[in-house]
């Protein structure tokens, strides 16, 4: 690979700074007593805990799995702290009383919060080391019933829609880091959108992972009544350490008949630095299930950081006439691993499914798509396109498409295409050769690579994801 | 189109280079004015399209002698953007596709590209789309062509068609055609060579890299120089085409002494 390629992909991290914010944090190590602490600390009723009981029986029952193209040192799980808040000094009324420090390492990452919840007219949920600190606009969405806030908070005034709908799609013994999440999550996003509503504003949270060695566990539900819908934004970013993160995450949607749900994510966690030391873990569960008649669900999400990603956001399409959608961008560089992609369950008649996915590898990184697509006997006349689109970039990465498709009903259609490109050493001559640098070259060609995944983006994300790639790909050459 | 007023563009001396070790240019000597057409002519092999891609600048080659000035600056130490800047365009063998990347961006990107660097006045995608489309008459292209991806599923014929807007568009002080007739059939090469002949002027000069004497029959050249293992090993004027073609290059090898002094 030429010194252009290199110097090309091989752009520092930009985000990698610690905020001095006294945690308080539970010692290292997981049992039930660790389990009880956090229940206790966040004042939770009887049949939460016996949730997380039910979930920890189920985890120390099951194996980590392996079956995945990753490559990783075996997580220690007594060495990880479980639970980390910043001490609240008192409640916050508003914005101004949260901790200034706090507000700087927003500002660092380039979010500052009232002005871009001002300004983009967007609702911003601000996670901080697992404990929402403020939540905006509140009161204006509460105005047409949406309920947006922290789960935990969530749990304290509608206990009877979470004990409803927590677990209902990925239930606690799904898989290993699920089981895990359900028995330790601390916090995360609650969103609901009641029948008939049109949600009027993209709902937003960034998350941002603080404590060197705390794991986050987020666990965010989101429910679409009947004709209800909601443009959801989660954008992650993390500073700099040397020791790996775990990060299992637990997502659930549900959309009754005729609503629609679009989670849209863009995410930049510390993917280690250019020797792979360091970086964060990212093993994540999403799923959203189509459950009334109509409805529709739709992932998007951007995939620039983390040391590893282990992540497939999937749609259950019960339903009938219910539509999932999923489109994916996942980049990696130096030594990063990406295994994700998508699980399309067509339960219901007449349900469509659509798969984009792009990866773009570099450096000495390994990026796979794996990819269910399911008909079942109930399915009749499904429905499902994917397109699996692999981008080398060097001669040092790899790219991987694991297709499964089972069909199970003869009526079904199922297309799947792929391709792989390389960005050579011809293109950039070829680009060069009419007077255009390497820089803008490459930002091009990725450009044009990620457009069918960038225009399912709400706007300011689709800026933001092109940065992204930018602070990913390019930027040193000169 | 020669006349006394002209000024040197291109001027190469004993230029040798190699690729993985292998010498393939070993001492070549040529001088382009303005107004000029000149055909390199040779076969598979003679060096001829290496010779071509070492002046735009190719990272595979590595010069190991001579010298090439460009309109009085030292060619070999500019990289390639910067020779594409200064004016200097290859026309490709085989042009490069770019999935994703809409034609009309990447032609908008480049034009402005160079004329920022002339500080010239950069267009906007609409001025920048009135003025292409103008340009694309010359060849004959259909407008779908700015929305297709570049060069992706174009036709052989539509690729050069491609390479010689980008030509008209960058309004290069020298254009290097590498096979620009290879894959053409007679309609497009005529399209083609009639795009040529619109865009050279007595202040630019044009390189034609070619196999066969055909492209000849639509762009006249003042000089037709013969490649043969690295070397230009014969210089003369149109007619020189005309003789390889009946006779063949196995023929030159016998006559290099004799007809080599005609012209030079």
């Amino acid at each position: 690979m030429s010194a252009v390629l290199q110097s090309l992909v091989n752009q520092p991290y930009k985000h990698g700074f610690v905020t001095e914010i006294e945690s308080d944090i539970a010692p290292k190590g997981l049992n039930e007593d660790i389990i009880r602490l956090i229940s206790t600390k966040k004042n939770e009723p009887e049949w939460l805990l016996s949730f997380r009981l039910k979930a920890y029986q189920k985890w120390l029952a099951m194996t980590e799995p392996e079956w995945q193209n990753v490559h990783y040192p075996k997580i220690d799980f007594q060495a990880i702290s479980y639970y980390s808040a910043p001490k609240p000094k008192k409640k916050l009324a508003s914005m101004d009383e949260v901790d200034p420090e706090l507000l700087r390492t927003f500002e660092k990452l380039g979010v500052p919060m009232h002005e871009r919840a001002a300004l983009a007219g967007v609702a911003v949920d601000v996670i901080f080391d697992s404990v929402s600190v403020a939540t905006t606009y509140k009161e204006k969405l509460a105005e047409v019933g949406i309920i947006f806030c922290s789960i935990s908070e969530a749990v304290q005034t509608h206990p009877e829609l979470i004990q409803k709908y927590l677990g209902s799609v990925v239930p606690v013994g799904d898989n290993y880091f699920a089981a895990l999440n359900s028995a330790v999550f601390t916090d995360g996003s609650f969103c609901f959108i009641p029948k008939g509503v049109k949600c009027p504003m993209d709902l937003s949270t960034y998350f941002r992972i603080n404590t060197e060695g705390s794991g986050q566990f987020e666990r965010t539900l989101i429910i679409a009544e009947e004709g209800a819908s909601v443009s959801y934004l989660e954008g992650c970013t993390a500073p700099r350490f040397d020791t790996n993160q775990l990060h299992a995450a637990v997502v659930e949607l549900i959309a009754l008949d005729n609503a629609d749900i679009k989670y849209s994510t863009v995410q930049n966690w510390y993917a280690g630095d250019e020797n792979g030391v360091g970086g964060i873990f990212n093993f994540v569960t999403k799923r959203g299930l189509a459950k009334g008649v109509n409805s529709r669900i739709s992932w998007t999400q951007v995939e620039t950081g983390s040391a590893i990603t282990w992540k497939y956001p999937s749609c259950i399409l019960r339903g009938d006439n219910s539509v999932g959608e999923f489109y994916s961008v996942a980049v990696t560089n130096n030594h990063q691993q990406a295994d994700t992609g998508t699980k399309m369950i067509h339960l219901g008649k007449n349900t469509r499914s659509t798969i984009v996915s792009k990866g773009i590898s570099s450096g000495h990184s390994n990026s796979s798509y794996r990819g269910l697509v399911r008909i079942a006997p109930t399915a009749e006349n499904a429905r499902n396109y994917s397109q699996c689109d692999s981008m080398l970039i060097g001669d040092q990465c790899g790219a991987h498409t694991f297709p499964y498709i089972q069909v199970h009903n003869n009526s079904a259609k199922v297309e799947h295409e792929a391709s792989t490109s390389k960005i050579g050493e011809d293109q950039l001559f070829y680009f060069s050769q009419r007077g255009i640098d390497a820089e803008e070259a490459v930002s091009m060609i990725i450009n044009g690579f990620c457009k069918d995944v960038f225009q399912q983006l709400p706007m300011e994300f689709a800026v933001e994801a092109t940065k992204l790639l930018s602070f990913k790909l390019e930027g040193s050459v000169g | 189109m020669i006349d006394k007023n002209s000024t040197t563009i291109l001027s190469v001396q004993g230029l040798r280079a190699s690729i993985n070790g292998t010498e393939i240019l070993k001492g070549i000597d040529l001088t382009v004015k303005s107004g000029e057409i000149h055909a390199i002519m040779g076969l598979n092999g003679s060096g001829k399209s290496t010779f071509a891609k070492v002046l735009a600048g190719h990272s595979a080659y590595e010069i190991t002698g001579g010298s090439v000035q460009f309109e009085g600056k030292n060619l070999l130490e500019l990289p390639p953007e910067e020779r594409a800047r200064a004016g200097l365009f290859l026309a490709f063998q085989y042009p490069i596709e770019i999935p994703g990347v809409a034609n009309t961006q990447f032609l908008r990107l480049a034009y402005n590209t160079v004329q920022g660097q002339r500080g010239k006045e950069e267009l906007d995608p609409l001025e920048f789309d009135d003025f292409v489309r103008e340009k694309m008459k010359l060849l004959d292209m259909k407008p779908d062509f700015l929305d297709r991806s570049v060069n992706e599923g174009f036709s052989g014929g539509e690729k050069k068609r491609n390479e010689i807007l980008q030509m008209a568009l960058l309004e290069p002080k020298l254009s290097i055609l590498d096979e620009t007739d290879s894959g053409l059939d007679i309609d497009a090469l005529k399209i083609v060579a009639n795009g040529v002949n619109q865009i050279a002027n007595p202040s630019n000069a044009t390189i034609l890299v070619t196999h066969y004497q055909r492209l000849l029959d639509y762009i006249v050249p003042d000089f037709v120089h013969v490649m043969q293992a690295g070397r230009i090993v014969m210089t003369g004027g149109k007619e020189l085409a005309l003789e390889l073609e009946t006779r063949g290059y196995d023929w030159i090898s016998a006559n290099k002494q004799s007809v080599a002094g005609v012209v030079a």
